[in-house]
């Protein structure tokens, strides 16, 4: 077997020295390497929830408000079509549940789509179907402006997850913010 | 050693889950179905490979007072790789997977393969060792996944064969991976048992 290195103090802030530089050169490597993947993937998940959220647009422009980020679509002819609204909050049941919101000019929500979440899986993991068109708590087609979107506990219309009040009232608090950041988008 | 050692060792003989009982954190936490076990087993591979081999060579360069953060910082390297390689190219196992993949820097495995086989083994046998450990880890947390998956959802390998109805949830919640692993492991020391005892 080879002869093992002597633990003096030179041997070993020289080894631990090389090893640490050689670890931090590869990883700068790697980090340029893979930096343009990662932000390409970023965005096809953004850009595809979009897609899942709002009608036909061609292109679209992002704008922060209130803390959220907008997403404004546009169709071929330049006209403003519908608004995603990437909204969250914090007093889902298992931490924040990070949802996107897409509405049409006149309100209506188009659809949403759950970006972030760590609902427990059976109960308030039903979120990604059960708010959708033809779920019992259906909420596309609604309008946030017109119609009371909380749970029927708390006065609302909307039906909430069996056993799951707090991943709904979560979903309704995060709607609640994402129609206020409409508004405000839309009277720009 | 001959190589044949090595293969069982990892595989059956010396398994990371089974019998040496070590990384029971990622175990139990990325096991909710066959699919998320597997990954999490190969990406624990690739590093446990990498890492026996880098360290076999280092070894006679490491002095021994600081092996450990030398050990470290080699599988840290590995791990942030392995992490993100995936966030770029495997975004969708990346969503599943991410929250873990920095916790195989401190899998007792890999650390423990490192000080207890690397740092005394050529090359050679370490990355077999390294490859045949991580495919035993592999395969323990696939089954686990697997029984799991099948118990809490009704499905194997994302395919659902019970229809609409809801599997038994708990099986996806912590309690039943405990549940799980318990009676699983139960199980494989039995049937190891007999066979050496007929042997």
């Amino acid at each position: 077997m080879a002869k093992k290195a002597k633990s003096s103090l030179l041997n070993m802030f020289l080894s631990l020295t090389v090893i640490a530089v050689v670890a931090a050169g590869l990883l700068a490597l790697v980090k340029v390497v893979t930096e343009e993947p990662i932000e390409n993937a970023q965005k096809a998940k953004t850009e595809e929830a979009i897609k899942a959220v709002l009608p036909e647009f061609a292109k679209t422009d992002t704008l922060t408000v209130n803390g959220y980020m907008c997403h404004k679509a546009f169709n071929d002819a330049g006209e403003l079509v519908g608004v995603a609204v990437e909204s969250f909050s914090d007093k889902g049941f298992g931490g924040r549940l990070k949802v996107m919101y897409g509405f049409d000019m006149a309100g209506t929500i188009v659809g949403y789509s759950i970006l972030e979440t760590a609902e427990t899986p059976g109960l308030g993991a039903k979120a990604d179907t059960w708010f959708q068109n033809g779920g019992k708590g259906c909420v596309v087609g609604k309008n946030p402006g017109e119609s009371k979107l909380t749970v029927k506990k708390d006065g609302g219309e909307v039906d909430a997850i069996s056993g799951s009040t707090i991943t709904s009232r979560a979903f309704c608090g995060a709607l609640d913010e994402a129609y206020k950041a409409y508004k405000v988008v839309v009277e720009q | 050693m001959k190589a044949k050692d090595i293969i069982k060792n990892g595989l059956i003989k010396e398994n990371p889950t089974w019998v040496l009982v070590l990384g029971m954190c990622p175990t139990l936490a990325t096991t909710t179905s066959a699919v998320n076990g597997m990954s999490m087993g190969l990406a624990t591979t690739f590093v446990l490979l990498m890492s026996n081999i880098v360290i076999s060579l280092l070894k006679s360069v490491i002095p021994d007072k600081v092996r450990i953060p030398a050990f470290i910082v080699v599988i840290a390297t590995f791990v942030t790789i392995v992490q993100l390689v995936m966030q770029g190219f495997l975004p969708a196992l990346y969503e599943t997977l991410g929250l873990f993949i920095p916790l195989i820097v401190v899998n007792c495995i890999v650390l423990g393969r490192a000080e207890a086989f690397a740092s005394k083994n050529n090359i050679w046998h370490s990355a077999l060792d390294g490859l045949f450990m991580g495919l035993g880890f592999t395969w323990a947390l696939t089954l686990v996944g697997m029984v799991r998956e099948i118990l809490g959802t009704g499905s194997v390998f994302g395919w659902k064969f019970i229809g609409e109805a809801d599997g038994m949830l708990l099986f996806i919640l912590p309690p039943g991976g405990f549940i799980c692993l318990g009676l699983l492991m139960a199980l494989v020391r039995y049937i190891q048992n007999k066979k050496t005892s007929k042997a």
